[in-house]
């Protein structure tokens, strides 16, 4: 797998008709896409095609450790009192057992918890399922019971080696001692922020890494309201105006029809017809207008497509 | 604009297969394959291949953002589902008692006399230094006193830590002890495996440490003439418990082998191979462990002939020689 091609600013500053403003916005856009573009991977299936994974942020990693941790302490906490509630009931010998096989219990809760929940179909824990994330082999193949051994039992020395240092102390020369491990343990801790696949020493030792792998609706194609017969005869634009924007003001304006509310639609309606100099007719709608122009917009750019044309922003005027 | 666009044509044609591959992939995901019916099976493998081959058709046609989201989203899950491992959680325990762990720990022979050689290295040290004179006792325990099995006991009193008394037993305390001790060792033994990635020196560091501490208590019992007798009560469960410990160290010293020396492969590609092995090992070191618990818990506690000792020690250690280095033949794929 290789990372997939990082998006190439181009450089447009000197470009007519381009504002000091609009250039450093657009600067800045193309840099978070380069940014989140580092982030991908590509994965080829044996059939061929490609798949695009996005591998976890340290801090959606970090986010679903702490809700990970969270359960573990309540599952230990919740046994031990309710083990504390039961044992006055029982004789001192049976008490003891009972505590036995707590202790036990303690410690596949604390190391076999993960291992239990990754060996599964899903291969993520329930803080990696509530932030969209799973485990996966680098290679792309079949993620194995070993590998998941192997990237837990690792977690020993990157949480609980620097969390004994921390807590060492006593004497001078302990505290010294302890501040030693504490940094030295602490290049296993951060050790996912300092490499481009955000892996842990256990996901490199086991060949794996973690990837955001969300659950995404299907929703209503936008156009398929703006094909009725009536608004196609309303809503008829010309060629010069839909090419004033490209793909990112097109997806933008998906987003915004998909989720925003009426008043950010009907400024966004009002900023299209000033760029496009549409006359507002008599009853025409900011929604109908706004679906109908993504509609135009999208079949034209649609159709650059094919011909090997894209249009990659209202910048990009060749 | 009465006709409509390709790309939308495109979804509304498939649109329905597309939504089908998401109904059977989430009731997988929640149920397991036991849940879907021969129907669905059958017509997994054909929606998932349409899946794909829609995903790359859409990234070239359509500016739709949900539609490719949405594609993405579902040929993921799909692939992760097909290619993913299909055997049951039993399946692979067999699988891992029957054949991994054994080759695991057969093929790496090197790595587990190295980890011995640091163990009873450290035994026969502080053996050695303490009979010459005892003060070495103090300098490795500090003040730890060890229930008393220190220098000064008497050896009456060192004699009783050995055998249990009938009436003693029975209030379970034992039990609690040696699942006590159960989850110090199994803690020590991963922790020995996840130090191993530090070029393993910790690991030899551990080792030896434990050596000096079980040593220099060999040391005072043979001191005071029990050591036939306290070997008995050490070996009936330490047999397994210290070749668990031993093979998790020789885990350790097969990732930090690994990442010291990768040979020609890659770094990467050398920890990983090698990290696969060894937490094979470490795994099995847990089960060992276990065993050791409940030889300690039981067997010890109720067994006070010295014969009968030796004779389970002996015992477990033919066993586990057997289990492990016995070449046995590959299982039918």
């Amino acid at each position: 797998m290789s990372a997939a091609p990082p998006v190439k600013p181009v450089d447009t500053s000197r470009r007519p008709g381009l504002s000091m403003e609009a250039a450093v916005q657009r600067r800045a856009r193309l840099a978070e896409e380069m940014r989140v573009s580092k982030m991908v991977r590509r994965l080829v299936t044996p059939e061929g095609a490609a798949i695009q994974l996005r591998l976890g942020s340290a801090s959606e990693r970090a986010g679903a450790f702490l809700i990970d941790i969270a359960i573990q302490w309540a599952i230990v906490i919740a046994t031990f009192v309710g083990l504390g509630m039961v044992i006055g009931a029982m004789s001192p010998g049976s008490a003891n057992v009972a505590f036995a096989f707590w202790l036990v219990f303690f410690f596949f809760v604390r190391n076999f918890y993960y291992i239990f929940f990754e060996i599964g179909q899903r291969a993520a824990t329930p803080g990696k399922r509530v932030l969209g994330l799973r485990v996966a082999a680098r290679d792309g193949g079949r993620l194995t019971a070993n590998s998941v051994l192997a990237r837990n039992f690792i977690r020993e020395i990157e949480i609980g080696l620097p969390f004994q240092f921390a807590l060492m102390g006593g004497d001078q020369f302990g505290a010294w001692m302890g501040l030693f491990g504490l940094l030295w343990s602490g290049v296993f801790l951060l050790f996912p922020i300092f490499n481009k696949d955000k892996m842990r020493v256990g996901d490199l030792i086991a060949g794996t890494w973690v990837i955001k792998a969300p659950k995404a609706k299907l929703m209503q194609d936008i156009t398929s309201a703006a094909a009725r017969p009536e608004t196609g005869s309303r809503f008829a634009f010309t060629t010069a105006q839909t090419d004033a924007y490209g793909i990112h003001e097109l997806h933008v304006l998906e987003d915004v029809l998909r989720q925003s509310t009426p008043e950010i639609k009907a400024q966004v309606a009002s900023r299209i017809r000033a760029k496009i100099n549409w006359t507002r007719t008599e009853g025409e709608t900011d929604l109908a207008f706004l679906e109908a122009y993504y509609a135009a917009l999208r079949r034209r750019l649609e159709q650059r497509i094919l011909l090997g044309d894209r249009k990659t922003d209202k910048y990009d005027v060749r | 604009m009465s006709d409509l666009l390709k790309s939308y044509r495109f979804r509304e044609e498939r649109q329905a297969d597309w939504q089908r591959l998401d109904l059977i992939l989430t009731k997988a995901e929640n149920g397991g394959v036991k849940k879907l019916s021969d129907e669905q099976m059958l017509a997994l493998p054909r929606l998932y291949r349409q899946a794909v081959s829609s995903l790359s058709v859409a990234r070239s046609i359509s500016l739709d953002q949900n539609v490719i989201n949405y594609l993405e989203s579902l040929c993921t899950r799909s692939y992760f589902f097909v290619y993913g491992a299909r055997t049951t959680l039993g399946e692979r325990m067999m699988m891992f008692l029957r054949q991994d762990w054994p080759a695991a720990v057969s093929q790496s022979v090197l790595a587990t006399l190295l980890a011995a050689f640091f163990f009873f290295g450290g035994w026969a040290l502080a053996f050695f230094l303490c009979l010459q004179d005892m003060e070495w006792y103090w300098t490795f325990h500090g003040q730890n006193f060890m229930e008393g099995r220190n220098p000064d006991a008497t050896v009456e009193y060192l004699r009783s830590t050995i055998y249990v008394n009938e009436d003693e037993i029975g209030d379970g305390q034992l039990t609690a002890f040696s699942s006590f001790l159960f989850n110090n060792n199994a803690q020590i033994a991963l922790f020995a495996f996840a130090l191993g990635f530090a070029f393993g020196i910790p690991t030899a560091w551990l080792l030896v440490y434990n050596g000096v501490m079980i040593g220099s208590m060999y040391a005072v019992f043979w001191d005071k003439g029990l050591g036939y007798e306290f070997t008995g009560w050490l070996m009936i469960h330490g047999v397994t418990e210290l070749y668990a410990i031993v093979l998790s160290g020789a885990a350790g010293f097969i990732i930090g082998g690994a990442v010291a020396f990768p040979g020609g492969r890659t770094r990467l590609a050398s920890a990983r191979a090698a990290g696969q092995k060894a937490a094979t090992i470490a795994m099995g070191c847990v089960v060992m462990l276990i065993v050791a618990a409940i030889l300690e818990g039981f067997g010890r506690q109720l067994i006070n002939s010295d014969e009968i000792r030796y004779a389970v020690a002996g015992s477990t250690l033919i066993f586990w020689l057997g289990y492990f280095y016995i070449p046995r033949k590959a299982p039918d794929a």
